[in-house]
């Protein structure tokens, strides 16, 4: 009888580390690498913030999030509006109007129901603002001390309109690229909240549906040619995605990202690059060039809106996905994270 | 942002660029001390505006770069040791030893924390007496004096839950260790200007006399770095070797006096091994024997094991500014951020992460 051998050697693969959930360049190899593979993904289908399905002649724009924060309550939001506008938006930037939502919840024993209630009803009346309900959803308990008090996932169902097709592909040359509000500030008032981190201003989540400036866009006649929701990893991350995702080179004007004065400080103080970091309530629009005045208008019309600004346009197709940013001395190309931001020792 | 935007105005940086170029009349090698200024350099493109002659060469001034693998390893030892909280700051989570990262620890099981300030591992120590609480006390003059002041904290508190793994390391004797090389090619320093903030910048002078090169204590945003480029470009035109203050909003000669008091009290000079850079004599702080009670190497003896060999990477040649991240032929293939053979790799004050960040597509 042969020595008993092992069919399938298990590679070498290390294990979980915090940057694989960091949307950087480690989420993507696990992406790539493992679920799509395993998942039976074709290798070609372009990436995005949720799939298309083609339903007896109509599309439905398909998504999920898991959110796991720390604090559960903070600045401008909680878990809850978190959840529910991390999937309609994500819906929103397929062009698409939400349907109806799913939510999942895993709790740890010990929570209090009231805070339950608080989050669940913030959940409410942020869906109800995005003209859309929690129609299904799942209740798991685990163990005192196996979470984090709740983690939620939602799933989310929309209709694209006819004619609307968004997405990396259909980037142009030439494209102005938009983006809707200041960033950084979800990121930061997450972190001042978790670390205890005093700043002399309260910074404030951005947390913010996205749907109703979507829609403004969409009824408008603005050609969309890409939307991004800018969420972990920041602006940097979803912009080097779209144009590693299109195959084109974007030149932004470093001088345009509005950056708010108190998330400057911050970033200054911990070492941070305020383009990498998380925000909840902010897009990148690419439409062409001739229309970006419109559609500007349109986005600083929505609340939270009104530093919207173009702040970069696609260069001639290159086939080299890269996005470049004037400095002083010269020219500096965005990198994805390898993991997460940290900050620095000096 | 005031104290920082007019210090990142392109017209400003524009008119020192353009005297540095009226200035220059040969070539000149420049080392800049501290990785902060390394990647404000790179990430601002202060490099492609200088004159072709002027050669910036990127010191040993990161803390996580320099720090030495054993440490390293020595810190991953305690994290795994049952009941123990290893602390640290951020950066230095990600940097391999010979055995891996913190990180990677972390992700198998080990208690690592990340904390902000030294006085944060107090704090945790205090709120959890059963467990022994480690502070991983790296960096330069800039950091150590939190470190002493945690010291300082655990022993007012009575702690007896409380140590420090202590790595760090002074500027000076570094600086002196890369001009005694007899192929050192350094012709004048950007000192530091945080170190100096806390130090001051008597101690450069005996220095810059000595080995006749000059010396400015220098900032960290695009104007500050052109300023102190251009002070020390005008001392070697005219041949002059004297220690510059061009960080004057920040720094004073004798720099803060309480901060020295509290590194004094509770540290003592020791020869410390640098990344890279092996054994510099009296270049490294540790624990004074009235405070060695929170010395974590004799706490934990048996789980601080024995140190480990060097590896391949060529941080070293580029710590002492023999060679450049782009000589390397391991930089951005073998070697990346993810997969780092080398501490300069990872930090993100680190030479080749600045390089890899910035300037790897640009080509």
């Amino acid at each position: 009888m042969n020595a008993p051998v092992c069919p399938l050697p298990a590679a070498a693969e290390g294990v979980i580390e915090r940057g694989h959930g960091g949307g950087g360049a480690l989420t993507g190899r696990l992406i790539a690498g493992l679920f799509r593979p395993c998942f039976g993904a074709p290798p070609d289908e372009p990436l995005h913030d949720g799939a298309t399905l083609a339903v007896d002649g109509s599309r439905l724009a398909f998504t999920t999030d898991c959110f796991v924060v720390t604090p559960l309550e903070f600045p401008g939001g909680d878990i809850g509006a978190l959840a529910v506008i991390g999937t309609v938006n994500d819906l929103a930037m397929c062009g698409a109007k939400p349907l109806s939502l799913s939510a999942g919840f895993i709790l740890e024993e010990g929570l209090d129901i009231a805070r339950l209630r608080r989050i669940a009803t913030s959940m409410g009346q942020v869906a109800a603002a995005a003209g859309v309900r929690v129609v299904t959803g799942d209740t798991k308990v685990v163990e005192r001390g196996k979470g984090d008090g709740i983690y939620i996932t939602t799933a989310g169902v929309g209709l694209i309109p006819p004619g609307v097709t968004i997405g990396p592909q259909c980037v142009r040359p030439g494209d102005a690229v938009l983006l809707s509000g200041d960033v950084g500030r979800h990121g930061i008032a997450i972190m001042a909240a978790r670390e205890g981190l005093g700043f002399e201003t309260e910074i404030v989540s951005d947390l913010a549906s996205l749907v109703p400036a979507v829609a403004g866009l969409i009824a408008a006649g603005v050609t969309l040619h890409c939307l991004r929701d800018l969420t972990r990893g920041g602006l940097a991350t979803a912009l080097v995605e779209i144009a590693t995702g299109a195959g084109v080179e974007l030149r932004l004007d470093p001088a345009a990202v509005p950056v708010g004065e108190a998330v400057r400080g911050a970033c200054e103080i911990l070492g941070l690059d305020p383009w990498y970091v998380a925000n909840e309530g902010r897009l990148v629009a690419f439409v062409p060039e001739p229309e970006a005045a419109r559609a500007l208008a349109i986005l600083r019309s929505h609340p939270g809106g009104a530093e919207a600004a173009v702040i970069g346009r696609v260069a001639a197709t290159s086939g080299r996905g890269r996005v470049l940013a004037e400095t002083i001395g010269g020219v500096r190309v965005l990198e994805l994270l390898s993991g997460e931001q940290l900050p620095r020792i000096c | 942002m005031k104290y920082v935007d007019e210090y990142r105005d392109p017209a400003a940086a524009r008119r020192l660029a353009g005297a540095i170029r009226a200035l220059v009349t040969r070539p000149w090698t420049i080392m800049e001390i501290c990785g902060g200024q390394t990647h404000s350099l790179l990430r601002h493109g202060i490099d492609q505006m200088l004159p072709e002659g002027v050669t910036l060469l990127h010191g040993p001034g990161c803390p996580v770069c320099v720090t030495a693998a054993e440490v390293i390893d020595q810190a991953i030892a305690l994290a795994a040791t049952p009941g123990v909280i290893l602390c640290s700051f951020g950066d230095m989570l990600r940097v391999p030893g010979e055995t891996g990262s913190l990180l990677a620890a972390k992700a198998r099981g080990a208690d690592v924390r990340m904390v902000y300030s030294p006085l944060d591992a107090v704090a945790l120590a205090r709120a959890q007496p059963e467990r022994e609480v480690v502070f991983l006390a790296v960096g330069f003059e800039t950091t150590a004096p939190a470190s002493a002041m945690a010291v300082l904290a655990a022993a007012e508190a009575g702690l007896q839950n409380f140590s420090l793994l202590v790595a760090h390391v002074l500027v000076p004797p570094a600086i002196a260790a890369l001009l005694a090389a007899p192929d050192n090619r350094v012709q004048g320093f950007l000192a530091a200007g945080h170190v100096c903030t806390v130090m001051g910048y008597n101690e450069y002078g005996p220095i810059a006399r000595r080995y006749g090169v000059p010396i400015v204590v220098t900032g960290f945003e695009p104007v500050d770095l052109l300023q102190g480029i251009l002070s020390c470009l005008r001392q070697l035109e005219a041949g002059r070797a004297e220690v510059e203050n061009a960080y004057g909003r920040s720094v004073r000669a004798g720099g803060n006096a309480p901060a020295q008091a509290a590194l004094r009290q509770v540290f003592a000079v020791v020869p410390r091994i640098w990344r890279g850079m092996g054994e510099i004599p009296a270049s490294g702080l540790d624990l004074a024997p009235a405070y060695a009670r929170f010395d974590a190497r004799a706490r934990f003896r048996s789980a601080v094991g024995t140190p480990a060999s060097a590896g391949p990477c060529i941080s070293g040649e580029i710590l002492r500014g023999r060679s450049r991240p782009t000589a390397c032929p391991a930089f951005g293939t073998g070697c990346t951020p993810e997969h780092p053979l080398g501490a300069t790799m990872v930090s993100s004050e680190g030479a080749c992460a600045a390089y890899y960040r910035y300037r790897r597509a640009a080509a």
